[in-house]
């Protein structure tokens, strides 16, 4: 094997190895640590788009998948654990290194002094991301799961104050609960097929006795609430504005991804198992995803126009994104998982950039961040204070501005942007011909009420950040300037160029994420890829 | 045996659950940990229970399975015993900050109004 082939392993090993080597550096040498940390971050961005590159490539017979497997262990798939690289993990690794990226260039400004570990937890939660978008195993989808939730709650709690030991506790409380029910489901699974292997698990589960079948589906609906707590569907995401809205900026950017390892998953495992091809079983759950999504966008719709606070707002437009791909992604259909995965993006690249935006914006209303008083005290950091050197010209109200208003249309889902590509391709593929009569589970009344919350979330989300908009930059008079600095300003720059380039390359985009679907919905190629992976003989063997 | 086994795991939950919605913070993690004994305990009946079978081949041919333990259960539950001791770990030191930070043990933070 040369090392092209052990590149699958790279996104883990690096940030793994990064963040050991950044313990053994003395705490005082911050910079040293931030160097190590950027140095990785852009390694990680590289190896994730070598990989995409990888995944995306044609097959060499006609066949629905090209899957890199690598079997950990040398050991063959049901026996041990494999990681796989398909055109939909390749997709999430590229989201999470981009991310990743923003926010620690963000970070840098000051936010990582804040408390102690930023960088060393950082590379960690990256690794436990890059592994559960990687893993073809669910028992070492749990094992990556509580990796990133541990480095979440450090990262959560950075630069401690009441309000995040606060949110630290409910979402630590919340996040070992879903655990729990994860262990449940992945063992009712296992004690019902004999095996964890997802690829496995594909081929056993039309082959399961009837009597059986019940056990089956009640594990899998156990573990699916393990993943729509993380999500955030309704009556499960109660606890998510009010802990993003309480972690530090850079974190509450890069936690934009959170979620979206939880629909990575039901994607992933729904339609791998519960696929249409999987006999009695087939499409299990789609009312409960359709239903439960449709809940979620009216919730957030009625949240975003309560919340007061522009990153509670946030918080709710995090929900409004999150109900529309679980619902359309219940609608079972390939052409609307496709447009699904675009959505899915240009909303969290938004999401991103708006928390990111937020703090330069209020930090022109309040003079000297009260959330920092209590960390000055506590780690007795005497240049943090000092270090407010922004410059204070009036282009920064318009750079702000700018990005505000296109934030607002990104999450709104107005032309020119993204936000609006993906919408529209929602909607066109939850219509078409083709597609909704041939679609077993979406009637036409569910379709329209779809149609009707999605637009109607589009609107209300639209008033809150006016709204928001007005009270912030047009109205208030004796305003003071915000400093900001170059290196905050650049990632949000750069997040939403990447919108505007999904935009204009919406045709390649869409051309990759039909791919995607396609292989999603046919899983024949991923078992067979997976299944079928030789191990290398030994040495002594030939 | 097994109605035994299902009955304690059913008593661990029910126990834990009413903790974890408890309003001091003590309670919830004391729920949280009765909880994960619930679990592990499921985890390893998953295995199909089998009294003086060690999940541990004798001889180096494999034998028929139906005289060994399953041994994967009883690693997936060494795992989840590992992960939920540090999770409780963190907790623990998370509840006493949130003690020292906001002066009272209530898991809102604050104490509620009369």
């Amino acid at each position: 094997m040369t090392w092209i082939d052990h590149l699958i392993i790279a996104p883990i090993l690096l940030p793994l190895v990064t963040a050991a080597v950044m313990l053994l550096v003395g705490e005082r040498r911050r910079t040293l640590k931030a160097t190590l940390n950027v140095a990785s971050t852009i390694a990680l961005l590289g190896v994730a788009i070598m990989l995409l590159g990888q995944a995306d490539a044609p097959p060499a017979t006609s066949g629905a998948a090209t899957v890199g497997v690598y079997l950990l262990g040398n050991w063959p798939a049901p026996f041990g654990i494999v990681l796989v690289l398909d055109r939909l993990s390749a997709l999430m690794l590229v989201l999470t290194g981009v991310l990743a990226l923003a926010s620690l260039v963000f970070s840098l400004a000051r936010w990582h002094r804040a408390g102690t570990h930023f960088h060393a937890l950082f590379q960690l939660q990256l690794m436990g991301l890059n592994g559960a978008f990687l893993t073809g195993d669910l028992f070492n989808l749990f094992v990556f799961f509580e990796v990133l939730l541990a480095a979440s709650y450090g990262l959560l709690l950075h630069g401690s104050s009441t309000a995040r030991v606060r949110a630290g506790l409910h979402y630590i409380t919340i996040n070992i609960a879903a655990s729990s029910l994860f262990l449940i489901g992945v063992s009712l699974m296992y004690g019902v097929t004999g095996t964890l292997n997802m690829a496995d698990l594909a081929v056993r589960i039309p082959a399961i006795a009837d009597e059986d079948r019940m056990l089956l589906e009640a594990g899998a609906a156990i573990l699916g609430i393990a993943f729509l707590i993380k999500a955030g569907m309704w009556p499960l995401c109660f606890w998510l504005p009010t802990t993003y809205a309480a972690a530090s900026p850079p974190i509450a950017a890069l936690f934009a991804i959170m979620s979206k390892v939880g629909i990575y998953v039901i994607v992933r495992v729904w339609l791998l198992l519960f696929g249409e091809q999987s006999g009695t079983s087939a499409l299990f759950g789609s009312d409960w995803l359709l239903y439960g999504g449709i809940m979620t966008i009216v919730f957030g719709s009625i949240g975003v126009l309560a919340s007061q606070d522009m990153t509670r707002l946030a918080g709710y437009s995090l929900l409004v994104s999150t109900g529309t791909l679980l619902a359309v992604v219940g609608t079972g259909h390939t052409s609307v998982t496709g447009s699904a995965l675009f959505y899915l993006i240009s909303s969290t690249l938004a999401i991103s950039a708006f928390y990111l935006l937020l703090e330069l914006v209020e930090r022109g209303r309040v003079v000297g961040a009260d959330l920092l008083a209590v960390t000055m005290e506590a780690f007795g950091d005497d240049d943090f204070a000092e270090d407010e050197v922004g410059i204070a010209i009036p282009a920064t109200m318009a750079v702000l501005g700018i990005s505000f208003i296109c934030c607002a249309l990104l999450l709104a889902g107005l032309p020119p942007l993204s936000g609006f590509v993906a919408k529209f391709a929602l909607l066109t593929a939850l219509f078409d011909p083709g597609g909704l009569k041939a679609a077993p589970n979406a009637t036409p009344i569910t379709a329209w009420v779809l149609l009707g919350v999605i637009v109607g979330s589009g609107l209300t989300v639209l008033i809150a950040m006016m709204r928001a908009g007005i009270k912030t930059f047009w109205a208030p008079i004796n305003r003071t300037v915000p400093r900001v600095r170059f290196v905050e300003v650049t990632p949000i720059i750069v997040l939403l160029l990447a919108c505007a380039t999904l935009t204009v390359q919406a045709g390649p985009v869409m051309r990759y994420m039909q791919d995607t679907a396609a292989s999603l919905h046919l899983p024949h190629g991923y078992v067979n890829d997976v299944l079928s992976k030789p191990a290398i003989p030994g040495k002594g063997a030939q | 045996m097994e109605l035994i086994v299902a009955i304690a795991i059913g008593v661990l939950t029910s126990s834990g659950v009413w903790l974890l919605l408890r309003p001091r913070t003590y309670q919830v993690i004391i729920g949280l940990s009765l909880i994960s004994y619930a679990v592990n305990l499921f985890i390893f009946a998953m295995g199909r229970l089998r009294m003086n079978m060690p999940p541990v081949l004798e001889s180096a041919a494999a034998g028929d399975p139906a005289l060994y333990a399953d041994p994967l259960p009883q690693a997936l539950v060494l795992t989840a015993i590992v992960i939920s001791f540090a999770m409780t770990a963190l907790f623990l030191v998370v509840l006493l900050a949130a003690r020292g930070l906001t002066g009272t043990d209530h898991v809102d933070g604050r104490e509620p109004e009369a």
